[in-house]
């Protein structure tokens, strides 16, 4: 996609971050259109407030340049940068009243009094605060509080207005108000807003523009619509709301194969008998009585009323575990029937089909992975000290635990259902990432034991 | 009925104990006498030398010399009070400020190092110091005495910050800086307001400590003949009663820390007075 480079506000170029040996931003790229509202959407860790902490000159640039509006930005101070933030904690200047607050900044430009006056007014009225000129902002509420820090960034109409979480502090009801005026305020003053959340919902109701992000890595760029119907990976489908990921096997170029059934659908392009995720949203399943027009069949197990609809698991005959959001209620324990549009069926690469690390031959039956030693089958024609290709299947990692009966730990970091098994990611004691297929149940930062079979350790080569 | 009484009868015998001493200084500047045990009729004339510096010849008084130094005294002690403890508290403040953006370890091992000297006998200051200053070849006077205080004042005033900083809201620096105030404009206008009741304590603690220190300013006065209260009343002492014009003096310092201690405790009932309501 080429955007004209005059509509571009803020481009980020090969931005790398590091504290310690702890990578958290990894070669990011990313252009801001001007009088976009762009939101950075991510777990906690994933590296979207030390982005936005960069835009604003507050965290130093490893690698990589900043430009805004064509020049580079990366080492000039946060004092000289035309932007202003919006912080999670508000941080207003307790010492001072609203008023002083607001004007803090114009009164370090030496802006005329009178200007100051107007300006201060205007933008208290904007965020719809102007009584409370002379009132001391700890006897505010914390959505008054962000109002006037909201007031204090715009009164200097910034360039770019960034927002680091700044509705998190609030409770729903407030959120939700807030989330509605803060739109409203973009729409009329025409600033680019950065946006930083970890809620896909705030996300999703309040940008032109998503940046999902996880580990340091951009993972979709996109509209919200096109976030939610067409994630590009498991991660994505799985954090922007609810969602069905199965493995599934693409068959052919409009025709899938997932939960031991066959379907058409729109995707086209992956090859013969690739192993693929398949993602289908809960609301995409059609649920009904009769069986026999039905794509598959299944028992209902649980049916929740949450409002507007009903949420029910079904396990289908196969054995497969799909949620299901339906206007009806179906009554747990029958038989039911179901289908999936092809346009519905969301068909998606696998990042990977099994677990690959590079090792080391320490023996001819011990080879060094996730810095440790394994014992594996001997090897014949490899020797002590060859590099070696070590894969293990997914399903082939046992978890214990027992941590004393491992080879080596891990605390699980991130979990799939899959509609009938458990797909985690462990991240071991050296740092390591190990992706595990389990039928357990672990929950998120476990502590587990990490052991291998011998007979499940595929060696090969490195070429030199 | 009994427990009440006993408890309050300890009370009152514990606060007798603790003011005695002052009372009795206080009622005996009242009096010419020598020394202190003999009442020679109720008079103001101590006061009155005191503040003439011995001219007005009154019966019992020092000679005008005598009264002399030790009014150089108190000045002596006042001024190095002040220029120390405002020294400390620009150093500590920006230690403190230092210490608390410094890495978890790291500002563990400093905040250690900072708490050795307030625990280290003054004694010790004292002599290590004066031995650094012979070794310097730095002439002891007036600057090594400023130097000296400043030394061990500086750790009671990062103390007095630090928990300002950690009460801080984080981005409050940030913020500032955000608006387009410069680092030393953020400090002036933003981070100093909200330190500003940590390093008022620090300077008091910082001037109470300078204003009765003896071991640490006796060892680096040296010989150069400065003086300040409590070694000049360490020297008259030696050599055989105390100037009579000490009691007045002492009457009247301890009436002015009264009354500053009771504004400043008037301040903070009527702040949380206005908190509370």
């Amino acid at each position: 996609m080429k955007v004209d480079p005059k509509d571009v506000i803020i481009d980020i170029q090969h931005i790398s971050k590091s504290f310690g040996d702890k990578t958290v931003l990894n070669d990011i790229n990313l252009y801001i259109k001007k009088g976009e509202f762009i939101t950075l959407l991510g777990p906690s860790g994933c590296g979207k407030t030390t982005m936005l902490r960069m835009i604003a000159g507050f965290t130093p640039v490893d690698e990589g340049t900043i430009l805004l509006e064509g020049k580079d930005i990366s080492q000039v101070p946060p004092h000289k940068r035309p932007l202003n933030t919006v912080f999670q904690k508000y941080a207003l200047f307790p010492h001072l009243d609203v008023y002083d607050n607001v004007a803090f900044g114009l009164k370090l430009k030496k802006t005329p009094k009178e200007e100051i006056d107007q300006r201060v007014r205007k933008v208290l009225k904007l965020v719809s605060m102007s009584d409370y000129e002379d009132r001391d902002v700890s006897s505010l509420s914390g959505g008054q509080q962000q109002r006037i820090a909201i007031a204090r960034a715009l009164v200097n109409q910034p360039k770019v207005l960034l927002l680091d979480e700044p509705l998190s502090a609030l409770d729903l009801k407030m959120r939700k108000d807030m989330q509605i005026e803060l739109k409203e305020m973009h729409e009329k003053l025409g600033i680019t807003f950065i946006y930083v959340t970890h809620d896909q919902e705030e996300a999703l109701t309040l940008s032109d523009t998503i940046v999902v992000m996880n580990e340091g890595k951009i993972q979709q760029i996109g509209t919200p619509t096109d976030i939610y119907n067409e994630p590009v990976n498991s991660f994505v489908a799985d954090f922007i709301g609810e969602s069905n990921i199965v493995n599934g096997t693409m068959i052919c170029d409009r025709k899938v194969r997932f939960i031991g059934h066959e379907f058409d659908c729109v995707d086209e392009g992956f090859g013969e008998n690739v192993p693929v995720d398949v993602v289908v949203r809960p609301e995409d399943i059609y649920i009904m009585n009769n069986l026999e027009a039905a794509q598959f069949t299944g028992k209902v197990t649980t049916c929740i009323f949450k409002g507007v609809h009903y949420e029910m698991t079904v396990v289908t005959n196969e054995g497969y575990e799909v949620m299901i959001q339906d206007y009806n209620a179906f009554e747990v324990g029958s038989e039911v029937g179901m289908l999936i549009k092809p346009s519905d069926i969301q068909v998606m690469k696998k990042e990977r089909t099994c677990n690959t690390f590079e090792g080391e031959m320490t023996a001819e039956d011990a080879v060094e992975f996730l810095g440790v030693e394994f014992d594996c089958l001997p090897q014949e024609g490899l020797e002590k000290g060859d590099k070696v290709k070590v894969e293990v299947a997914f399903d082939k990692v046992d978890l214990m635990d027992n941590l004393d009966e491992g080879v080596t730990e891990g605390d699980v970091d991130f979990l799939l259902y899959k509609g009938n098994h458990w797909h985690l990611t462990i991240k071991t004691e050296y740092g390591f990432n190990v992706y595990v297929d389990t039928n357990d149940v672990w929950d998120k930062n476990d502590i587990v034991g990490i052991r291998i079979d011998k007979e499940d350790i595929k060696i090969t080569k490195i070429s030199e | 009925m009994m427990k009440k009484i006993l408890a309050k009868s300890y009370l009152g015998f514990v606060l007798v104990l603790l003011y005695a001493p002052i009372v009795f200084i206080a009622i005996y500047s009242f009096t010419t006498a020598k020394s202190m045990g003999n009442w020679t009729g109720f008079t103001f004339d101590l006061y009155k030398s005191l503040f003439t510096g011995g001219a007005a010849e009154v019966v019992g008084g020092s000679s005008p010399e005598k009264v002399g130094s030790l009014v150089t005294a108190l000045e002596n002690t006042l001024l190095i009070a002040l220029i120390a403890s405002a020294f400390s508290v620009m150093l500590g403040t920006l230690a403190a400020i230092g210490i608390y953006n410094m890495k978890t370890r790291q500002k563990a091992a400093v905040q250690f190092m900072n708490n050795i000297p307030m625990l280290n006998p003054d004694i010790i200051t004292g002599v290590s110091l004066f031995l650094l200053f012979v070794f310097l070849h730095i002439s002891k006077g007036y600057v090594t005495v400023i130097l000296s205080h400043i030394t061990f004042c500086t750790p009671y005033v990062v103390l007095n910050v630090l928990p300002k900083l950690s009460q801080m809201n984080p981005n409050i620096y940030e913020a500032a800086l955000d608006l387009g105030a410069t680092p030393s404009q953020a400090l002036r206008k933003v981070m100093i307001p909200q330190l500003w009741p940590g390093m008022l304590s620090g300077f008091i603690l910082s001037f109470t400590m300078s204003l009765d220190d003896f071991a640490v300013t006796y060892f680096t006065a040296g010989s150069s003949g400065l003086d300040t209260l409590s070694t000049y009343i360490y020297a008259d002492a030696r050599k055989g009663g105390l100037t009579p014009e000490l009691r007045p003096m002492m009457t009247i310092i301890f009436l002015l820390i009264l009354v500053v201690l009771l504004l400043v405790n008037y301040r903070t009932f009527k702040k949380t007075k206005t908190a509370n309501s």
